[in-house]
């Protein structure tokens, strides 16, 4: 229902209109920058450590060199013709009022510069087509602005090129990357990963006792050993999750749910230590390289265990990158049982054995609950799940309707190919940025407003963890608790029936307790 | 209509006094001459500068598979796809009615306007773009309504306003300059069609024939050149530029098929790992 261009005054009506357009207010957001990287941090993935002495010259020498590797950047950065299709859909716009939130108008913070150098009008009639040199404050402008776009491809949908800002908000922060001003949060969790293998920075042994508590707390919910099992060689299966899953809450609510499915149905499965993170913040930083050698920790860890399929669980970007770069990154998977997708989706898997027949739900154990369902955007508009185009919308709700009776979706202009970020995605789930995180966050969180209170919704599935701990920071802004937040395989987990297990007639069976200590800093921990 | 030749040595000595100055008839073959090299020009900037861009958008690798989803799983759904954008603008109408319905009627009215004026470069006139003459002439106004539409909006809206650098009014401008000048030679002063036509015949066959000298067909003429020369240099690249949007223009097949580029080869190959 894209209506037609508003103009008059709000009524009481629209105060929770989740597309609302608000007044400009210019710059209002430009403070709003995350922390540098230190240079340690940008050394170790092979970037200067600090701004260098020429990055003038180096940032455009960059911007070439990608204007020619990569067609999105070339072709976008040529073919807006300012029509100001995307100018009211950016929900860090709808939130802030910025308008260099517009997604023209942070793609032309990068345009201007590109245009000054690269294009004939932009060299000799710059005042002419709004070209302008690299100059510090374009500088300090690029690292706000490129650090207010979630990547959440919301704008490319409704542009009539197809021009996808994350396209261009990538190669900034890269070409920021390649002068020396990185981003501390992105950077410092690749590091991590190159050396530990997941975004926490959690060692083998840390991840092998948590799981061992998580079968403790199995078993005495369910009277049944249902495993987490760790990197046990020959496994059929190897899963690879956010490792906010073994530690966040809701997230590990499904991985249990994971755990269960597999219970049910028998299945050799097995999680990899050196490939303990489905997250891949290489794409954040517009680095094929380091997505690259994030990737292919994956690779490794298959072919060492010697599994036949791969099955990743519940993430936005990281399906992502799963989806659509692995094969890309770090295939051929060859090696891999081909009568599977490479990788699988654990909604996919899911899915499937509902559909087979082969698990089943006690729908009444979710009676408690009146859900609703944000599809998280880099599945929406990056990624598939399943034969058909749009599996990525249908399966999760497939799955969270086989699992509970009351199920509601939010207005459609904010669902499925029009859903909105959460407002912490792309690297910005981090507190430095947390003013741009709940004013992006508040469209849907209107959207949210109008399903409980037209439908009495009292909780929102995610299949992301970055959604999931966004959400229960600013939820609670809204008048929601923050465990309304829940992934789709908590749903599964709470209702799944499990051979054998032990009767339980109370609601609140599922609430896992995890050792406080054993939590690290909530913040830059999801993947 | 035979064309005189004449010298450049004429153009040579006191210009005041020049016979091309002081008698009409070799001014118009000054216009000429002039017309018909901005003509070839422009043609030739027009072209060039588009093989180029395309040249580049299609050397340029699309190392990964970034269609926006949901996308289409075959090259058929592409065409689809990208036949939907170009002749609906399927995904505008989604952004905005009121961009889409300017945006829209601008486009295709241009279109009908174009293939009218092939009745001035075909003899004889194809019969399909005799037949649309009537319908072309509706086309002129509706393609400079919804050109002032856009500019309105670009004016009024102040998100669009803010986007807009001087050159996004001044293409609206030229483009709606164009347009005016063609309906007042269609219904207020009418220009010599059959000079026009034997003018533009004579520059595709190499036989220059005199150009009519009104003022508002020269208008006319000149902006549409100034159109075509900035054609390859601005934001009008985005008509070749749509059929090379990764996220329109591919498939969605990444785990079927591995899709690798040139340069991440070569950076496989040096770094070892992969396949």
């Amino acid at each position: 229902m894209t209506e037609l261009e508003k103009t008059g005054d709000l009524s009481v009506d629209d105060f929770l209109d989740p597309l609302e357009r608000p007044e400009l207010a210019p710059d209002i957001m430009a403070e709003s920058a995350p922390f540098v990287a230190a240079p340690e941090i940008q050394e170790k993935l092979g970037y200067p450590g600090e701004l260098v002495d020429n990055w003038q010259e180096k940032a455009i020498e960059k911007m070439g060199e990608l204007a020619g590797k990569y067609r999105s950047f070339k072709v976008y950065l040529d073919s807006c013709v300012k029509c100001g299709a995307c100018t009211d859909k950016c929900h860090y716009f709808l939130g802030s009022g910025d308008p260099k939130n517009m997604p023209v108008a942070r793609q032309d913070l990068l345009r201007k510069v590109y245009r000054r150098n690269f294009t004939l009008a932009g060299k000799y009639l710059p005042w002419l087509v709004g070209a302008e040199d690299l100059t510090k404050d374009v500088l300090d402008d690029w690292y706000s602005y490129f650090h207010q776009c979630s990547q959440c491809r919301r704008c490319s949908v409704f542009c009539p090129y197809g021009i996808d800002t994350a396209e261009i908000s990538m190669a900034a922060r890269e070409i920021m990357d390649s002068v020396g001003k990185g981003q501390k949060y992105c950077n410092e969790i690749i590091g991590k990963v190159h050396d530990v293998g997941n975004n926490l920075g959690l060692n083998p042994k840390a991840l092998k006792a948590t799981l061992e508590d998580l079968e403790e707390d199995l078993e005495d919910e369910t009277g049944l050993k249902i495993r987490l099992p760790l990197d046990e060689k020959g496994a059929d299966i190897m899963l690879v999750t956010p490792s906010a899953d073994f530690f966040a809450e809701p997230h590990i609510d499904g991985l249990l749910g994971y755990a269960k499915v597999f219970h049910q149905v028998g299945a050799s499965w097995t999680i990899s230590s050196y490939a303990s993170e489905a997250g891949n913040f290489g794409l954040f930083i517009g680095s094929y390289e380091n997505m690259r050698e994030v990737s292919l920790r994956i690779r490794k860890a298959a072919q060492d265990l010697g599994v036949k399929r791969i099955i990743f669980g519940e993430c936005g970007h990281a399906w992502r990158v799963a989806y659509s770069f692995l094969n890309t990154l770090a295939g051929p998977f060859d090696f891999l049982d081909q009568r599977y997708p490479v990788p699988q989706h654990i909604c996919e898997y899911t899915h499937d054995l509902i559909e087979k027949g082969e698990i089943k739900f006690d729908k009444s154990k979710n009676d408690h609950i009146r859900l609703t369902y944000h599809d998280s955007c880099n599945v929406a508009r990056a990624s598939r799940m399943g034969d058909k185009p749009g599996g990525q919308f249908e399966i999760p709700r497939a799955i969270l309707r086989a699992a509970c009776n009351h199920f509601y979706d939010m207005a459609e202009d904010t669902i499925k190919e029009a859903t909105f970020c959460c407002g912490g995605g792309g690297g910005l789930l981090t507190d430095d940025l947390m003013d741009i995180r709940k004013k992006g966050a508040q469209p849907r969180m209107r959207a949210l407003k109008q399903v409980a209170e037209d439908h009495g919704v009292t909780h929102m599935a995610a299949i992301c963890a970055i959604c999931k701990t966004q959400f229960s920071k600013v939820m609670p802004d809204y008048g929601f608790d923050m465990d309304s937040i829940v992934s789709i395989h908590q749903m599964v987990s709470n209702a799944i029936i499990l051979d054998g297990a032990k009767s339980d007639d109370e609601d609140e069976a599922v609430n896992v307790t995890v050792n406080e200590d054993a939590m690290p800093a909530a913040d830059g921990a999801e993947a | 209509m035979p064309f005189e030749r004449y010298s450049l040595d004429a153009f040579r000595g006191d210009p005041k006094k020049h016979p091309l100055i002081e008698r009409g008839w070799e001014r118009r073959q000054v216009i000429t001459i002039i017309f018909a090299l901005l003509f070839y020009s422009a043609t030739a900037i027009l072209l060039l500068g588009l093989a180029v861009r395309i040249r580049t958008y299609a050397k340029t690798p699309a190392p990964l598979k970034i269609p926006t989803t949901p996308a289409p799983t075959s090259k058929g759904g592409v065409v689809l796809r990208l036949l939907r954008e170009v002749v609906l603008f399927k995904s505008l109408f989604k952004a905005n009615k009121w961009i889409w319905l300017f945006g829209w009627v601008f486009h295709f009215a241009l279109l009908i306007v174009l293939l009218r004026h092939l009745r001035y470069f075909t003899e004889p006139v194809w019969f399909w773009v005799a037949m649309m003459q009537d319908l072309a002439v509706y086309a002129g106004f509706a393609m400079v309504a919804g050109l002032i539409g856009l500019w309105v909006r670009r004016m009024v809206v102040p998100r669009v306003r803010y986007i807009s650098a001087p050159s996004d009014h001044l293409m609206l401008v030229l483009i709606i300059g164009i347009g005016v000048s063609g309906l007042v030679m269609k219904y207020i002063m009418h220009t010599d069609i059959i000079a026009l036509k034997a003018f533009f015949l004579g520059l595709m066959y190499f036989d220059w024939q005199p150009l009519p000298e009104d003022p508002v067909l020269l208008i006319h003429l000149g902006l549409v050149a100034l159109l075509m020369i900035i054609f390859p240099f601005s934001k009008l690249l985005h008509a070749p530029g749509i059929f090379f949007s990764p996220t329109l223009n591919q498939v969605d097949n990444p785990r079927e098929k591995r899709h690798l580029a040139e340069w991440a080869a070569r950076l496989e190959a040096s770094e070892g790992g992969g396949g």
